[in-house]
């Protein structure tokens, strides 16, 4: 097809366009238009390290809307996936190809945090509704929050904020702490400080090392010859594994008890074995939350997906759930945003997690709970800290 | 630091940059002698781990995961020459980077479609599970020991067989010039064929050596192909003994870095390499230009 003859396709394309623009805006028909089927983006890792946690986030989600009767708010959902890679530089591109090319109606995604910043500036720039279900970075919600950039997972300070009380609870006075230099590791470092440092504690040495480096010997080294009372990690994924093995291997598991966010354990035991067992962490959820909820999306998701549900589905689950409510108050009408997000801004969910409800900063207020592996499984031990909210410092919205 | 800890880290730098220079003599190798490009070196490398993984579930026995590895990435080496590899000799770079990183593209997938995309670690064999103490708290695994001295053990292998076997002499002299050697009448793509297997086969070899001790991931190899490269050129393109000076100094920098200027430490190395480069442009005991 010649280039000309494309053109005149478009411009009678563009006619057409206008004319039932013209016909919709003369006759609204707002029973067809509210009975069309609501057009979900994923933006999530399908391939590369992150690739289980974007599948079982996509699948958890789906599950909810399952559970739901297939509809939010009365009208179908229908789903877009996109993969964003975890890579930041292809972050706004792929998040202005789901608002500007498919033309969704909501963005869900994603995990990776800096992809996350993209895809939130994307966000406020065009309007369009964000649900965060994994990424951590504080300033998503803090400096970056806004009406339509909403988070079911956590911000890098929630779950490690309650870790210094229960550090220095345990008796622990002199710290030390390793992790990956880059933001999600600082972000829990300076979190952890934050309470730990207030009770009286001291946090000797901060170990860091590059992003996404596994060598531990020389600072696991380091740590054995100043010898603190306990040390905080943050690793994730294969990095997880190789630390907690790394650290067992050079004998410290017994002489210098080890403690860290959720993500050092979560996902990653049947690869770190029995050097896991007995590590302290703290987290949004546990494998044995003992809450019907739980046990209902557990059930559910295993029938579902074939494999266990971890935090990553709950996280896709509970993003279905908050749409849900705001989609039910507007009864599917994605015009009356106002009233959509003030529903969500008031939700309170039953979450597999316990209850959850949402901050000014619209951020997930969650109980963050103690958990020690035991026996395989993140165990659940007490509540380290209720209904606990980001500060969401530098959110003009929140003030 | 006091002495000890220092005799500590001297050992952990040793042992990274023995692990650093078994990774990289294969890559050395074929960049030296077939003077291609092999960005998929990294990609045998975590193939490697994955296979050491699999056949020790399988068999129980981390000796057959040795064996059975090495045996698949050598005849692997052999079809991959035979198909792709033998066209790219004497052709720009840019073919040989664009093959090898397709190559990349297809094992990463090859990967996720027979292991799936978790992470796996390994038991070291029975015999090596052990440790013993370093200082009152700090241990140290019998297995990296068993590393060192296994890489020590590969590198006099490597050394013998060029510089001491008739194959060595063929290989040496193909790489010096290799119209010449044809014309003697030496059939090099039959060496080539053997030399480019002898390289998968020894990334293959790191990273079910090292498996035991860093764990099975997706996109294990990407960090270790960077750290190769910089070894290659730091010790210069072709030489074996130049990969070793360069590994050592690269597995000593990375940890006295990390523990003495931890500012620095992800740039450490690559000073490293800027300066010996400004002071000698061909790498270390390189000849030929970088």
């Amino acid at each position: 097809m010649s280039k000309i003859e494309m053109l005149g396709a478009t411009r009678r394309d563009l006619l057409k366009g206008a004319a039932a623009a013209g016909l919709a805006g003369a006759f609204p028909l707002p029973a067809l238009a509210q009975g069309a089927p609501l057009k979900v983006g994923f933006m999530l890792p399908y391939t590369g390290t992150y690739a289980k946690l974007g599948k079982f986030i996509d699948e958890g989600f789906r599950l909810k809307v399952e559970m739901l009767g297939g509809k939010l708010g009365g009208r179908a959902i229908e789903y877009v996936q996109v993969d964003d890679e975890s890579e930041p530089a292809k972050g706004t591109d792929n998040m202005n190809r789901l608002v500007g090319r498919e033309k969704v109606d909501f963005v869900v995604g994603t995990v990776h945090s800096g992809v996350a910043m993209a895809m939130a500036k994307v966000a406020k720039d065009t309007g369009t509704t964000l649900i965060v279900p994994n990424a951590g970075a504080n300033d998503v919600t803090r400096a970056m929050c806004a009406p339509n950039i909403w988070r079911t997972s956590f911000t890098n300070w929630q779950p490690c904020f309650p870790m210094g009380k229960v550090m220095y609870d345990a008796g622990h006075r002199n710290v030390m702490t390793i992790t990956w230099r880059y933001a999600a590791g600082q972000e829990d470092v300076e979190a952890l400080k934050e309470s730990f440092v207030k009770l009286g504690g001291k946090v000797t040495e901060e170990l860091y090392l590059p992003f996404p480096q596994v060598e531990f010997q020389a600072l696991i080294t380091q740590i054995a010859q100043k010898k603190p009372d306990a040390v905080f990690a943050f690793f994730a994924g294969g990095g997880a594994v190789k630390f907690v093995k790394d650290y067992a291997a050079a004998g410290l598991r017994a002489s210098i008890p080890l403690y860290g966010p959720g993500f050092l354990t979560d996902g990653t035991l049947p690869a770190q074995g029995a050097d896991a067992e007995g590590i302290k962490t703290t987290l949004h959820y546990a494998d044995d939350l003992d809450n019907p909820a739980n046990k209902a999306y557990l059930a559910a998701f295993k029938k579902k997906v074939g494999e266990e549900g971890d935090v990553y589905g709950v996280q896709g689950y509970d993003a279905a759930a908050l749409l849900g409510i705001g989609l039910d108050a507007v009864k599917g009408d994605i015009a009356a945003r106002e009233k959509m997000y003030a529903a969500m801004q008031d939700a309170k969910i039953d979450s597999p997690r316990g209850p959850i409800s949402f901050s000014k900063a619209h951020n997930v207020v969650q109980n963050i709970y103690l958990r020690e592996v035991k026996g395989g499984i993140n165990k659940y031990i007490a509540v380290a800290h209720a209904n606990l909210a980001d500060p969401a410092l530098g959110c003009r919205v929140a003030s | 630091m006091d002495l000890a800890t220092f005799a500590v880290q001297l050992l952990n730098g040793v042992q990274y940059g023995l692990v650093l220079f078994l990774v990289a003599s294969g890559l050395t190798l074929v960049f030296g002698i077939l003077g291609v490009i092999n960005l998929a070196h990294g990609a045998f490398y975590m193939l490697g781990a994955y296979v050491a993984y699999w056949l020790t579930l399988q068999t129980g026995s981390f000796l057959a995961a040795l064996v059975g590895g090495i045996a698949i990435a050598f005849v692997a080496g052999l079809a991959l020459e035979s198909l792709f590899i033998k066209r790219l000799y004497g052709r720009d770079h840019l073919s040989q980077v664009l093959l090898s990183y397709g190559l990349i593209l297809v094992l990463d997938e090859l990967r996720h479609i027979l292991f799936g995309k978790d992470v796996h670690s390994v038991a070291p064999p029975a015999f090596l599970t052990g440790s013993f103490k370093l200082t009152d708290v700090l241990s140290y695994q019998n297995y990296r020991l068993a590393i060192c001295a296994f890489c020590l053990a590969v590198a006099a292998a490597i050394f013998f067989v060029i510089a001491r076997t008739r194959i060595g002499m063929i290989v040496r002299a193909g790489a010096e010039n290799r119209d010449m050697t044809r014309a003697l009448g030496i059939r090099s793509d039959r060496v080539n064929r053997l030399v480019f297997a002898t390289g998968i086969a020894l990334a293959a070899l790191a990273g079910i050596v090292v498996a035991p001790i860093s764990t099975v991931y997706p996109g294990m190899g990407d960090q270790m192909l960077i750290l190769s490269f910089v070894v290659v050129v730091l010790g210069g393109i072709g030489s074996i003994t130049g990969a070793a000076i360069g590994a050592l100094l690269i597995g000593l920098t990375d940890t006295f870095g990390q523990v003495l200027f931890p500012s620095f430490a992800s740039i450490s190395i690559y000073l490293v390499m800027a300066a010996i480069l400004l002071w000698r442009p061909h790498g270390i005991l390189g000849a030929r230009d970088v």
